[in-house]
């Protein structure tokens, strides 16, 4: 192992990739035991910075210095072997392998594996750090949390003592949130640089001694935490005030528009992943589902949608059981549906905006007469809708694929919203969303919500879900653990909830 | 049937079925390796091809079958080279390039047979060899020990490939890359080694498969000889879910009732003769239709790799 990062500086960082200044002129610096946070919407070039860092990108222009030497990192083995690791915001993890195979993979360098030696060194690390894992488990087998942590003792068994880490909590629940931001906190104490990418503010203001906030590819803040706010924050990193959406607190529900009861649907792997669930969704409400992803909300939205097999159970839509319906009788209906997986489910991304735009009304008219497709129609529909959603694009011809994710989300909006549908399903509509498109997409479901349609939101975000929901749900392995009025949940609960403990 | 299957008949069944397991064994195990790895390769037959005349041609102008064996070997080598570089450097669709290859050896092989060979002709294939003492044990002896070197060969493979899959770093490492390419990717695991390596050791071990067929079996090389072999091989390690042992139960299954249906022939049993020969086939079909599972399979399987796929 190399001497310890004591510090670290990117300076003049510019990275250009076609179309796009991804960095320009970047300069951050870190000492160590320091906690960074680089804040910044989706597109202002943090993942780029730090995948130049782990020497996954070569900067156009800048330079890197460890210590005050100037290195060049060309590949992720040479920043390990540097002491950099990286927990990458998608795990990096294999999951047929045990936890520690995963570990020492790719450092086993003699013939036969030496799990037994391996063990008692990675145990030292776990035991350093106070992290309890199961070194025998399979990967497969591990909560989301569990596999974090599996991520960061990979890093340092490598010998990191520089740790990225990607939107760390952005799969977490909020217990486990608070154990991982104690870790951090008890490693940067132990010595430990760390580098947190986000666009989290909350989770920035709480674990880091410094943020640097990026905009567009250049740094436009560089400030100690504790002189500054979330409001401040939210403030450089969008480049203009921000009006967070709140529901308004008259609340007039109507009769029930989307009923389950009692519903049992069987997961991919053959287990039951809905296990008698029970849900009304009246006209004009928000009903959110809070919980951790990967306990049913999947197939809570498909069974909805008729995408999904019913085992035993009863959907009623609008007055009518479409637990057996095709999915087309479904849309007609009046089901809106906002998919978890936006570009395949929700597009055809090599489809062009104008084609995804009728996708669920092409067969009839106005769009279309005699099975033939009336152009003019569609095309001033497309035109009408694009600027009346704000979706940013080069014309109405581009591929849906080529739009990033908020304007795709915007695509799919505009469709679903406009057939006027009497129940909105949608499955983290702002994941991965930056927060202007998050605010657009919030007013958006709350628009629908004040024209009388029922709206059921799937999300992991306890903060979406409490700002714009009338009543929330919980969800933990197929059940619903609790139903409730905004009014009478906090964070506490609901993570309480979200993790299967009921009080 | 009864009397005719006596002890003799029933020990002649079980050792030709063995015999017979040993072509599936050999290109299934290295598809097995092949796969966990993350590619699949169609080409095996064509590969089986090249290696029944490559064992065949050595075997005939050196006088020996073990450089025949050697000939096989290096011929299959150079076989998946080929698919390595046309798979995983040059990221062709694999299904299509495995059946490419599979075109290829075929035509090549029978290219070759005729311009160098020509008509019928036998060679002085591989001998049994009785393994002193094991040999003599009842009804066992002659089922598993007076078998030829290949015989033992592939069945020695099924432990020593599952130690190598789970006991050693180049397994474990192997085991990475068909799963989840991009995490050994990052950890410094050679993707792309491993995948030439695994369809390099894969087509050597189809290679020799096919010298078994020539050398090993029939003793002459004739066009087409692998007769879909090779494809049967592909199947055999779906029903094995990737695992050795799986593998060889599906071999020995297949084999055992090829091995009956030959014997029901030979015996002149009242049974229809196009029925007795679909017998294996069907065997495997039901015996596929019922196992199969995609939940077994290497995630990675059939995806090339391209590295910063991420946004």
């Amino acid at each position: 192992m190399v001497e310890k990062i004591q510090h670290l500086e990117m300076h003049g960082i510019t990275k250009r990739f076609p179309g796009v200044l991804s960095n320009n002129n970047v300069n951050i610096h870190l000492d160590a035991g320091e906690v960074l946070a680089i804040l910044g919407e989706n597109g202002a070039g943090k993942t780029t910075l730090m995948n130049i860092l782990y020497g996954l990108y070569q900067p156009d222009a800048g330079n890197i210095s460890l210590n005050g030497k100037k290195v060049k990192i060309n590949s992720p083995s040479e920043a390990i072997q540097l002491g950099i690791g990286m927990v990458h915001q998608h795990f990096m993890l294999v999951p047929t392998l045990t936890v520690c195979e995963n570990v020492i993979l790719g450092l086993s360098k003699t013939f036969l594996v030496d799990l037994k030696t391996a063990k008692k060194q990675v145990q030292e690390i776990t035991d350093k750090y106070g992290l309890a894992i199961n070194l025998d488990a399979y990967v497969w087998q591990l909560s989301v949390g569990e596999q974090q942590r599996v991520e960061i003792v990979k890093a340092l068994y490598r010998g990191a003592n520089l740790l990225i880490l990607d939107e760390p909590t952005a799969v977490l629940t909020p217990q486990e949130s608070n154990e991982l931001i104690l870790l951090l906190k008890n490693m940067s104490n132990q010595g430990n640089s760390i580098i947190l990418i986000s666009h989290k503010l909350n989770e920035v203001m709480a674990i880091s001694d410094r943020v640097t906030v990026l905009r567009d590819g250049e740094v436009c803040a560089d400030v100690n935490t504790l002189e500054t706010s979330q409001e401040a924050l939210a403030r450089l990193m969008v480049g203009r005030d921000m009006a967070p959406c709140r529901r308004d607190s008259e609340f007039f529900p109507g009769k029930p528009i989307l009923e389950l009861q009692d519903v049992f649907a069987k997961g991919d792997m053959g287990t039951d992943a809905l296990a008698g669930v029970s849900l009304t969704i009246r006209e004009g409400e928000i009903l959110g589902i809070a919980g951790v992803s990967g306990n049913g909300q999947k197939e809570l939205a498909e069974v909805i949608g008729g995408l999904r097999k019913v085992s035993k159970g009863k959907i009623v839509l609008n007055g009518k059981e479409s637990t057996k319906m095709a999915p087309a009788r479904i849309i007609e209906q009046g089901l809106g549906y906002i998919p978890e997986d936006r570009l395949h489910v929700g597009t055809i991304p090599s489809f062009s905006i104008w084609e995804n735009l009728i996708l669920k009304d092409h067969h009839q008219p106005p769009f279309a007469k005699r099975s033939l497709l009336q152009n003019r129609v569609i095309m001033s529909h497309s035109s009408s809708l694009v600027e009346k959603y704000g979706i940013k694009t080069p014309s109405l011809e581009t591929p849906t694929g080529r739009l990033s994710g908020g304007n795709i989300q915007r695509v799919i909006l505009a469709r679903e919203i406009t057939r006027n549908p009497v129940a909105l399903v949608a499955a983290y509509p702002t994941r991965g969303v930056d927060i202007g498109a998050t605010e657009y997409l919030h007013s958006k479901l709350l628009e629908a919500r004040r024209n009388g349609i029922g709206v059921l939101l799937i999300s992991e975000d306890l903060e979406e879900l409490t700002s714009i929901c009338d009543r929330i749900a919980v969800l933990y392995e197929g059940k619903i653990m609790k139903v409730m009025p905004v009014e009478e949940t906090d964070e506490r609960l609901l993570g309480l909830l979200m993790a299967g403990i009921v009080e | 049937m009864e009397g005719v299957m006596n002890s003799a008949i029933i020990i002649s069944i079980l050792a030709t079925g063995i015999r017979l397991a040993t072509p599936y064994l050999l290109a299934a195990l290295g598809e097995m390796f092949t796969q966990r790895s993350g590619v699949y390769n169609l080409g095996v037959e064509g590969i089986m091809m090249m290696g029944a005349f490559a064992g065949f041609f050595a075997t005939l102008h050196l006088g020996s079958p073990l450089l025949g064996i050697i000939a096989s070997l290096i011929i299959g080598a150079l076989m998946g080279l080929l698919m390595a570089l046309v798979s995983v450097t040059f990221k062709a669709e694999q299904g299509i390039s495995g059946i490419g290859l599979y075109m290829f050896g075929w035509g090549l092989s029978g290219l070759l047979y005729r311009l160098y060979v020509g008509g019928i002709t036998s060679i002085d294939g591989l001998k049994e060899v009785k393994i002193p003492l094991l040999s003599n044990i009842p009804f066992l002896g002659p089922i598993f020990f007076n078998q030829n070197i290949l015989v033992y060969t592939a069945l020695a493979l099924v432990p020593l490939s599952g130690f190598i899959l789970y006991k050693t770093s180049w397994g474990l490492n192997v085991r990475a890359v068909g799963n989840k390419p991009e995490a050994a990717d990052t950890l410094g695991v050679n993707v792309v080694r491993i995948r030439y390596e695994c369809l390099i050791v894969g087509s050597m071990l189809a290679g020799l498969a096919g010298a078994f067929l020539t050398i090993g079996q029939a003793n002459m090389y004739a066009d087409n000889i692998t007769a879909g072999r090779g494809f049967i091989a592909i199947a055999l390690v779906y029903f094995g879910r990737w695992s050795p042992w799986g593998i060889l139960l599906g071999s020995l299954l297949f084999s055992m009732a090829d091995s009956f249906q030959s014997m029901v022939q030979v015996l002149g049993i009242n049974f229809p003769y196009e029925l007795a020969v679909i017998l294996p086939y069907v065997v495997t079909i039901v015996a596929l239709a019922i196992s199969f599972g995609r939940v077994w399979a290497p995630a990675a399987l059939g995806k090339p790799f391209q590295r910063g796929t991420r946004g």
